[in-house]
């Protein structure tokens, strides 16, 4: 990838060529938007035209099968408010960000000092290959791998859990026991995308400060805290918003493992609208919620703008 | 000294740790893929035993995995197509204009991203039930690019922007249209970028299973990450072949993500690590 001053140097020039135009000709204002028209009409198409469509279904009644849509105004938004099932999905979802973002931001930064550190260098390299596997791997393979390996009387877990004393634990079958085991598998899944983005911001701290820093002092601590922590803030923002995406949008993982059971132990706001679709194909009301889902995600979308895109300029 | 060697030691132990923790459901999903029923559900576990292909016999007479892959292969394959179509030329302009809308489009595009498949998913499964296209492998091609063109765009930005821009200059003053100088100048360039954010992209395309589990059901159209979990139904999972069948739809992505690996974080973050 390109060297952050080369690229720098390349977007500051091509500033001045355009700027150095004196009155840029009709043909030469339409210039960027040919290159720009194709992927802005399909995203139009693909991207917001069907959330409009949502939008406009969320203020309609509208069972799938049982004649034509009505308009109902904020009736949808009313119901869906006030649907215990709804909002304890939310809170499901909700839960599991604030348990699987501390955690994996914790280990995260552990391996990404492993990673960063001088020993070892062809474990590092394995460690940093290794890492690649669990965001690479189908999310519903994922499950599938839970539901066998977490199995309460053949699975492995159990089995290597016996020798530390621990008896049969019925991971899947109890409503705790089921969504802490959908939060073992999520940090599973993304800690090592935490772990990638803070080595790659760790790189980012110029040798000769690290260096000055360590005749400054020889204790880890404050040399972590004053000389490589305001290098990584941008590296653990971007994983906190992008962890916080990945668990709003999880589906595969938590479906593979019991589709939301047992009960509605495991299921989140994505399963629950999925169901609310596609099982009772009551559209109205999952507009409703998806809307509102979608009303979380562009907040969480602007918090991330708002801290990186003047990072990245 | 003596302090340097224990760090040292520490330092592999842990690694060695993550290293297990990270590889071993990997490991243990390929060992059962080449097990039998019961050499797979022993206790103790078998960690030494004469690998059987029965599994994978199962899994490509007994259920359509084969096909499965084969339209993951389509479906993966034209959309990072498509989106490279679309995706290159975007971020070329992106990267070499200033205009006014560009900030705004840009934040678009995050926004994609970041979108609850939930909200385009009804819409699009509405639209396709009416125009009779469940089924249909174009509308999964479609709806893949809400999260593949943004993908394309940012890391291709990113590349269009380290190609220096005498280089374009020179082939203007030569005649070359603008068009020409994104052609054949920088796109040539930009050829190790675009490959490996066409893999990254493909590694999503791949993985997503609530478009495909909704918009092509039937066993002719159905992609694979959603045949593993058609096994699930009876009383009896048979596991082994459901992880052969695993084995064979992860095995694409997880070579491609090693491939790339090294790009990964900066891939996935759309450059805010810089």
């Amino acid at each position: 990838m390109a060297s952050h001053p080369q690229a720098q140097a390349a977007a500051g020039t091509a500033r001045g060529v355009d700027e150095g135009l004196d009155r840029p000709s009709r043909l030469e204002r339409a210039e960027p938007w040919l290159f720009i028209a194709p992927s802005l009409i399909l995203l139009l198409a693909v991207g917001l035209y069907p959330i409009l469509f949502t939008a406009y279904m969320s203020t309609h009644n509208w069972v799938l099968g049982m004649g034509a849509p009505t308009f109902n105004g904020l009736g949808n938004f009313v119901d869906t408010l006030s649907s215990e099932e709804f909002r304890a999905s939310v809170g499901r979802t909700l839960l599991l960000l604030a348990i699987t973002l501390p955690i994996e931001l914790a280990l995260g930064m552990a391996l990404a000092l492993a990673l960063n550190a001088q020993h070892n260098k062809v474990l590092r390299t394995i460690l940093q290959v290794a890492l690649v596997v669990p965001i690479a791997i189908t999310p519903a393979v994922i499950g599938l791998l839970v539901q066998l390996m977490f199995d309460n009387q053949l699975g492995i877990i159990n089995y290597f859990l016996s020798f530390f004393g621990v008896g049969q634990v019925d991971w899947l079958g109890t409503q705790v026991l089921a969504y802490t085991t959908v939060c073992i598998a999520q940090v599973w899944e993304w800690t090592p995308f935490v772990a990638l983005v803070l080595s790659a911001s760790m790189a980012t701290v110029p040798p000769e400060i690290e260096e000055a820093a360590i005749l400054e002092t020889d204790r880890w601590w404050p040399r972590f805290k004053r000389v490589q922590l305001p290098f990584l803030w941008p590296g653990i923002t971007a994983a906190l918003v992008f962890q916080t995406a990945f668990v709003v949008k999880q589906f595969g993982m938590i479906y593979a493992i019991e589709k939301g059971g047992p009960g509605t132990a495991t299921q989140t706001a994505m399963l629950h609208i999925e169901r609310t679709a596609f099982r009772g194909f009551d559209i109205g009301v999952a507009a409703a919620e998806s809307i509102l889902m979608l009303i979380v995600s562009i907040v969480l979308a602007q918090i991330y703008i708002k801290v990186f895109y003047s990072e990245a300029e | 000294m003596e302090k340097e060697g224990l760090y040292r030691t520490l330092h592999a132990l842990g690694i060695l740790f993550a290293l297990v923790v990270i590889l071993f459901p990997l490991y243990w999903m390929i060992a059962a893929s080449f097990k039998t029923q019961d050499e797979l559900f022993s206790i103790p576990p078998v960690w030494l035993w004469a690998p059987t292909l029965d599994g994978y016999r199962k899994a490509i007479t007994e259920s359509p995995i084969l096909h499965a892959l084969f339209n993951s292969v389509i479906v993966t394959g034209a959309s990072v197509l498509l989106g490279l179509l679309v995706g290159a030329p975007a971020a070329y302009g992106l990267s070499r204009y200033r205009f006014g809308l560009r900030k705004h489009i840009w934040f678009w595009y995050v926004t994609n991203w970041m979108l609850v498949p939930v909200v385009i998913l009804i819409p699009f499964y509405l639209v396709a039930s009416k125009l009779h296209m469940i089924n249909n492998l174009l509308v999964l091609i479609l709806v893949y690019q809400v999260f593949v063109v943004p993908l394309i765009v940012w890391l291709m930005v990113d590349q269009f922007r380290s190609v220096p821009i005498a280089l374009e200059e020179a082939a203007l003053l030569d005649g070359l249209s603008r068009f020409g100088v994104f052609l054949r100048i920088s796109l040539p360039l930009v050829k190790p970028g675009m490959a490996v954010s066409a893999i990254l992209s493909g590694i999503f395309a791949w993985n997503n299973l609530i478009y495909a589990y909704i918009l092509t059901p039937s066993d002719q159209a159905r992609p694979a990450p959603t045949i593993a979990l058609s096994y699930l139904g009876g009383y009896i999972v048979p596991w082994t072949k459901v992880m052969a069948s695993a084995t064979m739809i992860c095995a694409p992505v997880i070579i491609g993500g090693i491939i790339v690996h090294k790009y990964m974080a900066r891939g996935l973050t759309l450059g805010a690590v810089k």
